[in-house]
């Protein structure tokens, strides 16, 4: 394992009626191994795209990333990916989909069985191993997810929105599980969320991300994580840092919101 | 040109008031019987499960389940009404029959010398292939003798009365009076069993009241088409047995629809992973997609021939864009997130077809299976009604060559029935195999 480096990378659409958007400029992070990331910012910041380029499903415009020494040129196995929805094989059980990796890899199914296992204890799915997706709810979906990709052992966990779609209590649940991954795998992890109490819960560091050009706008180191590790998350969130944090952010964005929409009716 | 318009608007609109015609008398029938239900079942038994308990109703789709009591009467009452436009014994004798047995009118004859004289005649009105006892004749009591017609149901038949009577070859000898009714030439008399209207030569054409029951050639009664069916299951017909016949199609179907299939869904999925692929085959597909199968049964004659490879170049024909098609669509239909996370998950191209975009199209391939069978279905009968030695369409037209309309109804009910048994086979088999389907 060895940690994400991201080397000057620039992101440009070209629009089909003529014209680009720069979707990201100059992006330079240096993502140490074990470091849980989460990156916040108003939609067009260019979050996902950088995501994207991270688990190599777009290739930047110039500059590139790397994962120690490999240039990430595709999709690799190294590099997890857990989606918001939508990404589980419906036609497969939920053992067959965690261990869809493995198989992949022609891994001997006793092995395999071991692995899925494992990971259904971690995320509490024990008694669902034989269920198939769609008989499962929104979260517990979500949790199948976190272990198809656990299941591959990738150096890196990229999250877009993974609990973007889940309702607000399902969602603290989710988070305290993310935490509990995170904490007991050491993993590098790279969440992006629309939720600013989301991001300062889950991330050691926190990415505020501005648009047009899409950027880093500013960063923070938190303490959050690292508390609300095995602990109860509603206390971390009477720590007394917390709220004024919430607070600067949701301005940051908020004016940021404000600028975009000004510059519209521009 | 403009003439034939105006008669085909005229045609038309015929056609409108006539469906309007049947389709409210099937209206109010299903009206009168969802009337006669509701009163016998109310409060017998309340509706259960949560739709009892929505109250928005009209509307939500959701909320309407096919009422299974409906459906029975519903088939029921074509049944009925079959019957009772047929005659059937086992419905109700709505609409009067035709006049069968003995009838008998009296004629008043004047002969060359002035007399008059009357005679009965006897009109046996019998069903075809019956032999009817009859009357016998007495002695005449003067020179008008008594006759006797054999009349077959629903046609009519010309009687020179005067033929057997004393002088009736004179001339003057004529007939003036029918049921003391004067008649003459070209005018129309009833009698007790039907018409008789008189030729300008003097003859009396017979015509039995023919009834508003509809013949056998044109309709048989239900009970016929049973009969007919257990002879054909028996006998067959032409020398091939029924499900001989229908062996044929089938095997037909299910060969062409497989050529099709085997060959459309890798087309299909080599046009949605491969843009020259695409490119390449994408006007012949839509080009081919919208002809007809029938269109092409000429072509399929002359360069196949009538025999099995011709059809079965149709019905591959027939079934190959339509499954191309489907399975381009379930390619097409693969959630992105999908193929992401299995190249994430370290799967290679091949694995990605077999595991992720295979199974994940078999809905829309299902989808196109059930519309290609029902296509070939559709194009199988009307390829044997064109060329065939065996086959249900084959024995369809032989039989319709020979006015045997019970056979072609026979036929065209087990055409229906297998046709929706396909249909009923393919969703089991869905909801089976891709339980998953819709709930992505």
């Amino acid at each position: 394992m060895s940690g994400l480096i991201i080397d000057d990378i620039s992101m440009t659409f070209q629009l089909p009626g003529g014209g680009s958007v720069e979707a990201l400029k100059n992006i330079n992070l240096d993502i140490k191994e074990g470091e849980l990331m989460s990156v916040l910012g108003p939609s067009g910041c260019g979050k996902t795209t950088l995501l994207n380029i991270l688990a190599g499903f777009l290739a930047p415009t110039s500059g590139h990333s790397r994962l120690g020494e490999d240039v990430v040129t595709g999709p690799h196995p190294a590099r997890g990916m857990v989606f918001q929805k939508g990404a589980l094989f419906e036609w497969m059980s939920v053992s067959d989909n965690i261990g869809f990796g493995p198989k992949m890899k022609g891994t001997p199914q006793a092995e395999i069985d071991k692995i899925v296992e494992e990971l259904l204890d971690i995320v509490g799915l024990q008694e669902f191993s034989k269920k198939m997706i769609y008989e499962l709810s929104g979260g517990m979906q979500q949790r199948v997810a976190l272990a198809r990709c656990l299941a591959n052992e990738p150096d890196v966990v990229l999250m877009d929105e993974p609990l973007g779609a889940l309702d607000a209590l399902t969602r603290e649940k989710m988070q305290a599980l993310v935490l509990k991954l995170w904490k007991e795998t050491g993993k590098t992890i790279i969440l992006i969320t629309h939720s600013v109490e989301e991001a300062l819960l889950l991330g050691e560091r926190l990415l505020v991300m501005a648009p047009r050009p899409g950027r880093v706008h500013k960063e923070y180191r938190l303490p959050f994580a690292e508390i609300g590790a095995g602990a109860d998350l509603r206390e971390v969130k009477k720590h007394p840092d917390f709220g004024p944090k919430r607070d600067e952010i949701l301005n940051m964005i908020w004016d940021m919101e404000e600028e975009i929409m000004g510059r519209k009716e521009g | 040109m403009l003439e034939e318009v105006g008669e085909l608007i005229v045609t038309t609109l015929w056609m409108a008031i006539g469906i309007t015609g049947i389709f409210l008398l099937y209206v109010a029938i299903a009206a009168s019987c969802a009337f006669v239900a509701k009163l016998i079942l109310q409060g017998r038994k309340k509706e259960e499960g949560f739709n009892s308990l929505k109250t928005v109703t009209f509307g939500d789709e959701s909320s309407v389940s096919a009422n299974r009591l409906a459906s029975v009467l519903g088939v029921i009452a074509i049944f009925l009404l079959w019957g009772i436009a047929t005659g059937s014994k086992f419905a109700p004798p709505i609409l009067p029959g035709p006049h069968q047995g003995v009838a008998t009118f009296e004629y008043t004859a004047v002969n060359a010398a002035g007399q008059s004289d009357t005679g009965t005649v006897f009109v046996h009105t019998h069903e075809e292939g019956d032999t009817p006892t009859l009357t016998e004749i007495g002695a005449a009591d003067g020179f008008a003798v008594d006759d006797v017609v054999q009349v077959k149901v629903r046609r009519s038949k010309l009687l020179k009365a005067q033929n057997n009577d004393e002088g009736g070859k004179e001339d003057g000898f004529r007939v003036t009076h029918i049921n003391s009714q004067p008649i003459e030439a070209d005018q129309t008399v009833d009698y007790d069993g039907g018409s008789l209207k008189m030729t300008k030569k003097g003859s009396l054409s017979i015509a039995p009241y023919p009834g508003m029951t509809m013949e056998a050639l044109y309709l048989p009664p239900p009970e016929q088409v049973w009969s007919t069916f257990l002879d054909l299951n028996a006998n067959g017909y032409q020398n091939v047995g029924l499900w001989e016949n229908v062996f044929w199609s089938l095997s037909r179907v299910v060969i062409g629809f497989a050529l099709g299939a085997l060959f459309g869904i890798p087309l299909g999925f080599a046009m949605g992973l491969n843009g020259w692929l695409r490119g390449w085959f994408d006007p012949l597909v839509e080009f081919m997609r919208p002809v007809p199968p029938l269109a092409l049964i000429p072509l399929i004659i002359i360069w196949f021939g009538i025999w099995e490879q011709g059809k079965i170049s149709l019905l591959f024909l027939a079934s190959l864009w339509i499954m191309t098609i489907a399975a381009r669509a379930g390619v097409s239909g693969v959630n992105i997130s999908k193929v992401h996370a299995a190249y994430s998950l370290g799967a290679s191209k091949s694995q990605l077809l077999r595991k992720v975009i295979l199974p994940n199209s078999l809905p829309e391939i299902f989808t196109g299976a059930r519309v290609a069978m029902g296509v070939c279905w559709g194009t199988v009968v009307a390829a044997e009604l064109v060329a065939a030695e065996k086959g249900a369409g084959k024995m369809i037209i032989a039989a319709s060559k020979f006015q045997l309309t019970d056979i072609v109804i026979v036929g065209i009910i087990i055409i229906g029935i297998i046709g929706y048994g396909i249909d009923i086979l393919m969703r089991k088999a869905e909801n089976r195999l891709i339980p998953w389907k819709g709930k992505g």
